[in-house]
């Protein structure tokens, strides 16, 4: 394979920069090796072959008129769940198989306005529900590492096109995990930012107070470039946050000596993986190489976090996909007898199972009489967890730990039993109850398959996060590995 | 059986911003169907609610209009139902923490009467979008111009006993609203519409009885009419053995009745809870002090100095306190006439508020303005003219024939108070009729009206009559 | 705890979901594990707990009162299943 495709972001503008390729150049053999790999691994639902070969076309003259900005021409594949102008957008789901968006999302803008180059729209769990892409309308993706296991989820398109470097990187979302959990599988770098540092205009809500975009990369230098141009104040989402951003990529080589990093004793106690266990001591024997302190801390109300997850979100959810009613858009069943029926069969059709349980029991949490025993009592443990945070906050600056209990199981495995599945996301869900920053990065392999080290911020500490990854990946090379050398 | 009625109305007031509640979409009445729904509008996936801020300034003048509490923190929570012009399958509302809280108004519904009708809240909702039922055979047409449309929802207390008094209330805030620009009032438009919650209890009941809400009414006859109509089909309903269902019903004015709604028959499971996408809503004090420096003096203050200072009855301070522009010119107007108040109502109220309805004007387009009337009254009471010359000089007024001194002027309608030319009339009358003059001294004291007639038909209606009855009677003494 | 068939339509109605027949009780035991998940929230106290809705203790922004909307009629309309006159047409409603 042309080595271009194992790039990474960094190397494509150093290359771009000096003219040793065009930006057509590289589109082509991301699109080239898309149209081979992609039929098997699954991981793009549309690959926007002409529209990327044009936008290659516009960057070059760009780039050669000398008014290129750092992301002009790269290009990206972009997770299905965020609205693109005129390009099909399916949130992995039956119910937009035909959407075309009429309007662009605040972080397809973002790109579009340093001319970058989209390869596709990346596969993806319906609805960002699930954690393993099994949930998917358009079929599963496979595992770039192991072909018989799931790549993670819900950004599992994302994770699995980066991996087998059909694009040196993509944008995901991140829920409970969604972001983390499947870099760790992939064996890439994925941050989810604080909630608020990017704008959610544009990204077909799954649950509104815990989802954030992030990027995907295979270096945590790739993610500072790609979310400087993500984050940002925008007036359209009341809850997009107007806070200066810094420079990400200027902190990176800071000196990592004297860094406090807390341990939290309920992510290694019972429930992780033996193997995965061992690749996490040796990272954090690495860190301590590096001058950083280790601290043991605890969290106490970490196991709590995954009933009050899912409470949350399944509420949220159950309103936020009553829109998708086959009226104005999207799915509309044949020849509905009146409108109960137009409802209730276009949504039956147009959504899959774990989807529709998860509006089922949203919808009863939030049903007459329940409310407070669910979803009131659920913010309140939310406050509790977040408290425990603030807590370690106050002895440590960073919280590291496994990003996933298990390495990425066989497919099929889990998908008989929901509540397994949602038990896997342990260690990532905490992060988007407080709303806090948290990224995963390649720290070693059990049983032949990537394992994920997790590192948590405290808010709006992303250039401290990715300084942290970044230095790892000066001293370890798990970050440069990719499936086809294995 | 002696029944009484509890009645609560919830009134929605469409506010007058450019902009939609959380949208920058147009209000604008009248547009092509769906041409004012934007994204946000259309609850197309991944859009976003982001709060008008003129929306928080009308909410906040409402309540210090009505005395009530402002809420320092409110938030907006998700009322979750599906119907086609509802495209997010949530209404945004506000549930437990609204931006208003409890409150008050005074009503009169009938002269010399006055009542306090509390209210229980007042809180922000986006309006929904129109389902055009008549358009298209076997199918609905849904246009969302008006979805996204600011409302405020006005709860009363259940304090109101009679459609009389429902009527009242409602019109006193349909007055209100508009006194403080925060809604333009245009019923016909559905700028203000009234749901009345209705139910009957036996007199001495404590417990109340079981409510019917009849929605969507948008005329104040309409209102009295369907809450009649409802009350009288509740007791006929219990006499004759059965129970009140708690239910939605509609008016039908055609028929003058209210039937059940088929559609919404079921009780709805809001499922409320608050929106993650919007934050709360802080309202500082600060805040609250800036809008109340924004308001003019309200009706209900107006109306009682009104009545306190100025000595006017209760239903002339009631009238001329309701709308801003009577009030105005009333207050215009008194400023060039200090002290003559019941003067300046009995003339606003009567022969100025008469023309223009006749002409179908209101009082801004008014030909005669506040100090041309001033002008006018001036005259009556310096004696320049009398009540009934004055009467003349308004119309030529109106007809744009100058101000009260040019048309006296030009058309020599000074009154005759000279006692000498008076004096002159009067014996030319008593001359010329014999007759009458020996009737009125045999003691028909009838016959001075025909005199005083005779004098001011002589006079042309100039004779000053106080004047003309003194020195008529000295002269017929035998 | 338990949800039962019935209690699986009811929500199912509520949520507008069409669900087949046989598969209601398959939905039920589904559920009923989630939400003996759940149950757990219950294991751990929160009496005067505040809730928390957002991460961040923030208020709401307000934005300025101007309608800058431009009409996108038709591009909003090509992805709808069924406009006539510009208007969004559904299986009749009665009232």
């Amino acid at each position: 394979m042309n080595k271009n495709t194992s790039s990474t972001i960094k190397e494509l503008q150093t290359g771009l920069a000096q003219g040793k390729f065009s930006s057509t150049e590289i589109t082509a053999d991301y699109l080239t090796k898309i149209n081979l790999l992609n039929p098997d691994i699954n991981a793009f639902i549309t690959v926007t072959q002409e529209k990327a070969l044009e936008q290659a076309k516009v960057a070059d003259k760009i780039i050669a008129d000398g008014k290129g900005t750092a992301l002009t021409g790269i290009p990206l594949a972009h997770k299905d769940i965020f609205c693109t102008d005129g390009t099909r957008t399916t949130c992995g789901s039956r119910m937009l198989e035909d959407f075309k968006a009429p309007y662009n999302a605040n972080v397809i803008e973002n790109f579009e306005n340093q001319h970058t180059v989209m390869l596709g729209k990346t596969n993806m769990d319906e609805f960002a529900m699930g954690s393993s892409n099994e949930n998917s309308f358009y079929g599963p993706v496979k595992n770039p590492w192991a072909m018989d296991s799931v790549p993670g989820g819900s950004s599992g398109g994302s994770a699995a096109a980066v991996a087998a470097g059909l694009a040196p990187a993509a944008t995901g979302t991140d829920t409970g995990g969604s972001i983390r959990q499947p870099a760790a599988f992939c064996g890439i770098t994925g941050l989810k930012p604080t909630y608020g540092r990017v704008s959610r205009y544009g990204m077909i809500a799954y649950a509104s107070s815990l989802d954030q975009g992030g990027p995907m990369a295979h270096t945590a230098e790739d993610c500072a470039i790609l979310l400087q141009s993500m984050a940002g104040f925008d007036k359209r989402d009341s809850t997009s946050i107007d806070k200066e951003i810094p420079d990400y990529t200027a902190s990176l080589n800071n000196n990592l000596s004297g860094l406090k990093i807390g341990l939290p004793k309920e992510y290694f106690a019972e429930g992780l993986n033996v193997d995965v266990a061992k690749n996490i001591d040796e990272a954090i024997k690495q860190y301590e190489k590096m001058g950083a302190v280790i601290k043991d801390i605890s969290l106490p109300n970490s196991k709590i976090a995954i009933p009050t997850y899912y409470v949350v979100a399944m509420a949220e959810c159950s309103s936020n996909l009553s829109r998708f009613d086959g009226v104005r858009f999207g799915h509309r069943c044949e020849d509905p007898k009146d409108l109960e029926d137009l409802y209730k069969r276009s949504r039956g059709e147009g959504f899959g199972e774990e989807v529709k349980r998860r509006i089922l029991i949203g919808a009863y949490t939030l049903s007459a009489g329940y409310y407070d025993a669910f979803y009131l009592k659920a913010q309140k443990l939310r406050r509790l967890i977040s408290q425990d945070f603030t807590t370690a906050f106050e002895e440590v600056d960073i919280i590291a730990g496994p990003t996933t209990p298990e390495v990425a199981w066989v497919t099929g495995d889990k998908s008989d039993d929901p509540v397994s599945m949602y038990l896997q996301d342990i260690y990532t869900i905490s992060v988007n109850l407080a709303g806090l920053p948290g990224m995963s990065i390649p720290a070693g392999f059990a049983d032949e398959k990537p394992v994920g080290l997790q590192l948590i911020g405290n808010y709006f500490d992303e250039s401290r996060l990715l300084n942290a990854a970044h230095q790892f990946q000066q001293n370890t090379d798990w970050h440069q590995m990719s499936p086809e050398e294995k | 059986m002696q029944w009484e009625t509890v009645i609560g109305l919830e009134i929605h007031a469409q506010l007058a911003t450019k902009s939609k509640i959380f949208s920058a979409a147009s209000t604008a009445f009248g547009a092509e169907p769906n041409t004012q729904a934007c994204a946000v509008d259309l609850g197309l996936p991944g859009v976003l609610p982001v709060l008008n801020k003129e929306v928080v300034n009308m909410a906040i003048k409402f309540g210090v209009a009505i005395d009530a509490e402002i809420g320092r923190e409110s938030v907006f929570a998700r009322k979750n139902y599906f119907y086609p012009d509802l495209p997010k399958g949530y209404q945004i509302s506000q549930m437990d923490l609204p931006i208003v809280g409890k409150g008050q108004l005074t009503i009169s519904p009938e002269e010399g009467t006055s009542k306090v009708i509390g209210i229980t809240r007042a809180h922000l909702e986006e309006d929904a979008g129109k389902s055009l039922h008549d358009q298209f055979p076997g199918q609905t047409g849904v246009d969302l111009n008006r979805a996204g449309t600011p409302l405020l929802e006005i709860v009363s207390d259940p304090d109101i006993s009679s459609a009389k008094e429902a009527v009242a209330y409602a019109r006193k805030i349909h007055s209100l609203v508009q006194f403080i620009e925060i809604c333009d009032g245009n019923m016909a438009q559905g700028s203000l519409r009234c749901d009345a919650n209705v139910s009957v209890r036996p007199v001495g009941q404590q417990e109340l009885g079981t409510r019917a809400e009849i929605k969507n009414i948008n005329s104040f006859r309409f209102l009295e009419r369907a809450i009649n109509f409802e009350i009288e089909r509740q007791i006929d309903l219990i006499e004759d053995g059965g129970t009140v269902v708690q239910e939605t019903r509609l008016y039908d004015s055609e028929k003058n009745e209210t039937r059940s709604m088929r559609s919404k028959e079921e009780a709805n499971d809001y499922r409320y809870f608050p929106d993650p996408d919007l934050l709360p809503v802080r309202v500082t004090d600060e805040d609250i002090e800036r809008i109340r420096a924004t308001l003019p003096e309200l009706p209900e203050q107006k109306r009682l100095r009104y009545i306190n200072e100025l000595k006017l009855s209760d239903y002339n301070s009631e009238l001329l306190s309701s709308s801003r522009e009577i009030a105005d010119f009333f207050e215009t107007a008194l400023a060039q006439l200090p002290g003559q108040s019941s003067l300046l109502a009995n003339w606003i109220l009567g022969d100025l508020t008469g023309a223009l309805n006749k002409s179908e004007m209101g009082f801004a387009d008014s030909p005669i303005n506040p100090e041309q009337l001033a002008g006018l009254l001036k005259r009556i009471n310096d004696n320049t003219i009398s009540g009934k010359i004055a009467k003349e000089v308004f119309e030529a007024m109106w007809n744009g024939e100058g101000s009260a001194d040019e048309i006296i002027d030009s058309k020599g309608l000074k009154q005759i108070t000279d006692s000498g030319a008076i004096e002159k009339l009067i014996d030319d009358v008593i001359a010329e009729n014999p007759g009458q003059v020996e009737q009125f001294r045999a003691g028909k004291e009838k016959v001075l009206g025909f005199f005083v007639g005779q004098i001011m038909k002589q006079s042309k209606g100039k004779a000053n009559p106080g004047q003309v009855n003194q020195l008529l009677r000295e002269k017929l003494k035998p | 705890m338990s949800l039962k068939t019935e209690d699986v339509k009811n929500i199912a109605h509520l949520a507008r979901l069409a669900i087949d027949d046989d598969a209601v009780a398959d939905y039920a035991s589904d559920l009923s594990n989630i939400l003996d998940l759940v149950d757990q929230m219950n294991q751990v106290n929160t009496d005067n707990v505040q809730p928390m809705a957002h991460p961040m203790d923030s208020q709401q922004r307000l934005r300025d009162d101007e309608a800058s909307e431009p009409n996108q009629r038709d591009k909003f309309q090509s992805v709808a299943p069924d406009v006539e006159s510009g208007l969004y047409r559904v299986p009749k409603v009665i009232e």
